[in-house]
C-alpha cells in the first residue's frame, strides 16, 4: 500500500526535478518579437505550374476517339485562357447586340402562353389595339400555320 | 510571370500533389488498393475514387492493372494518395488503362519534354501510325499500338530520344516512315 504511494510520490518528484532542468535550459530571447512579414515566395513542388505542361493521356491519328475528344478537350480549355488576353474577335460587337436582341425577342415568343402570344402579335401589328381579340378568324395571320377557325355566328 | 525553378535531370520519382501518375496496383487491403508509384512508398487509391463508383459498384481493378491517376495527398510524412476522379468529379481521362500495350521507364527531364506544349518527338511520332499513348510525371511511359512491332518501334524511339539530337531523330523517323 504505502509502496504504491512512495512510487507516485518519487515519481513527482522526478517530474519536478525535470521540469526545472528544462525551465533552466529553455533558451528565450531578450530581442522584442519581430513583425512576422508576408513572404512572396510560394514553394511549388510540381513541375506542371512551371512549364504549363499538356495533359498525359494522347492518342494519335484515331486510335483511341474518347481520348482524342478529351484532347480537343483540353485543348480548347487552354485556349480559352489564351483568348481571354485577346482582344480581337471574329465576330464584332455590333453584330452580336443585333443578333442577341432578335434573339431573345424569338426565343422568349416561344415560352409565352397562348393568350400572351395573341398580345404580342395585336402588339406587333397595330399598335393603337389594345383590346384582346378573341377570334383568330378575323385577323390575318402572318403565318401559313393552320389555326383553328372558329365558325363565324 | 515572376516563377523560377531549377531544371535538374533525376530519374527517382518524389510524389507531388496534383501530378497525374501511372500506377501500377500491387494489393487490394479491404476497400483500398496499393499502387507501385516508383516513389519512396507504395501510393492507396481508395475504390471510391473512380468515376461513377458506389459502395455497391466497384470499380473492376485486378492486381497488375495499370492505372492513370493523381495525386490529392502527397507529403513527405504521409503515405501519398491517390484517386482517379479530379475536383469536378469526372474521370477526365484517368482511371484503369486498358489491356495491352507497353509500360516502361524514363528520366524524368525526358518526361518534361515530352509534356511540353508543341514537342516536336510527338508531334513526327503522331505522323507515323495510329497509336495511343500515356505519360506518368513518374518517369512511366505506357505505348499502345495496332501491332507488337510498331508498339516496339515507338518504344524505342522514346527511350532513345533521350540522348539522341534532333537532326538524328529525324533521320530516324524518316527511314522508318520510308519503310
Amino acid at each position: 500500500f504505502m509502496q504504491r504511494g512512495l512510487d507516485s510520490q518519487t515519481k513527482k518528484q522526478l517530474e519536478e526535478e525535470e521540469k526545472k532542468i528544462i525551465s533552466e535550459e529553455h533558451w528565450y530571447l531578450d530581442v522584442p518579437d519581430l513583425k512576422e512579414k508576408e513572404s512572396c515566395i510560394i514553394e511549388e513542388r510540381s513541375f506542371l505550374r512551371c512549364e504549363d505542361l499538356v495533359y498525359g493521356r494522347m492518342s494519335f491519328k484515331g486510335f483511341n476517339p474518347e481520348i482524342e475528344k478529351l484532347m480537343i478537350q483540353m485543348k480548347c480549355k487552354e485556349e480559352e485562357i489564351e483568348e481571354d488576353d485577346k482582344m480581337e474577335a471574329d465576330v464584332s460587337d455590333e453584330e452580336m447586340a443585333r443578333r442577341y436582341e432578335t434573339l431573345v425577342g424569338t426565343i422568349g415568343k416561344k415560352f409565352l402562353r397562348k393568350r400572351d402570344q395573341r398580345v404580342l402579335k395585336g402588339d406587333e401589328e397595330d399598335e393603337d389595339d389594345e383590346v384582346e381579340e378573341g377570334n383568330s378568324n378575323t385577323r390575318p395571320s402572318k403565318r401559313a400555320k393552320k389555326m383553328f377557325l372558329k365558325p363565324q355566328d | 510571370g515572376g516563377a523560377f525553378w531549377v531544371d535538374s535531370q533525376q530519374k527517382r520519382y518524389v510524389p507531388v500533389k496534383g501530378d497525374h501518375v501511372i500506377g501500377i496496383v500491387t494489393a487490394k487491403a479491404g476497400d483500398v488498393f496499393r499502387l507501385d508509384v516508383g516513389g519512396s512508398e507504395p501510393a492507396s487509391l481508395s475504390y471510391l475514387a473512380f468515376e461513377g463508383a458506389t459502395k455497391r459498384n466497384r470499380p473492376n481493378v485486378q492486381v497488375g492493372d495499370l492505372i492513370y491517376g493523381q495525386f490529392v495527398v502527397a507529403n513527405k510524412d504521409m503515405e501519398p494518395e491517390m484517386v482517379c476522379i479530379d475536383s469536378s468529379g469526372k474521370s477526365s481521362g484517368m482511371g484503369i488503362i486498358g489491356q495491352d500495350g507497353f509500360l516502361f521507364k524514363v528520366s524524368l527531364g525526358l518526361i518534361r519534354k515530352l509534356l511540353a506544349p508543341k514537342c516536336e518527338i510527338i508531334q513526327e511520332l503522331s505522323q507515323l501510325y495510329p497509336f495511343e499513348l500515356v505519360i506518368g510525371m513518374n518517369g512511366r511511359i505506357w505505348v499502345k499500338a495496332k501491332t507488337v512491332q510498331q508498339t516496339l518501334i515507338i518504344v524505342n524511339i522514346l527511350e532513345a530520344c533521350e540522348y539522341m539530337t534532333a537532326e538524328q531523330r529525324k533521320q530516324a523517323l524518316a527511314k522508318l516512315s520510308g519503310n
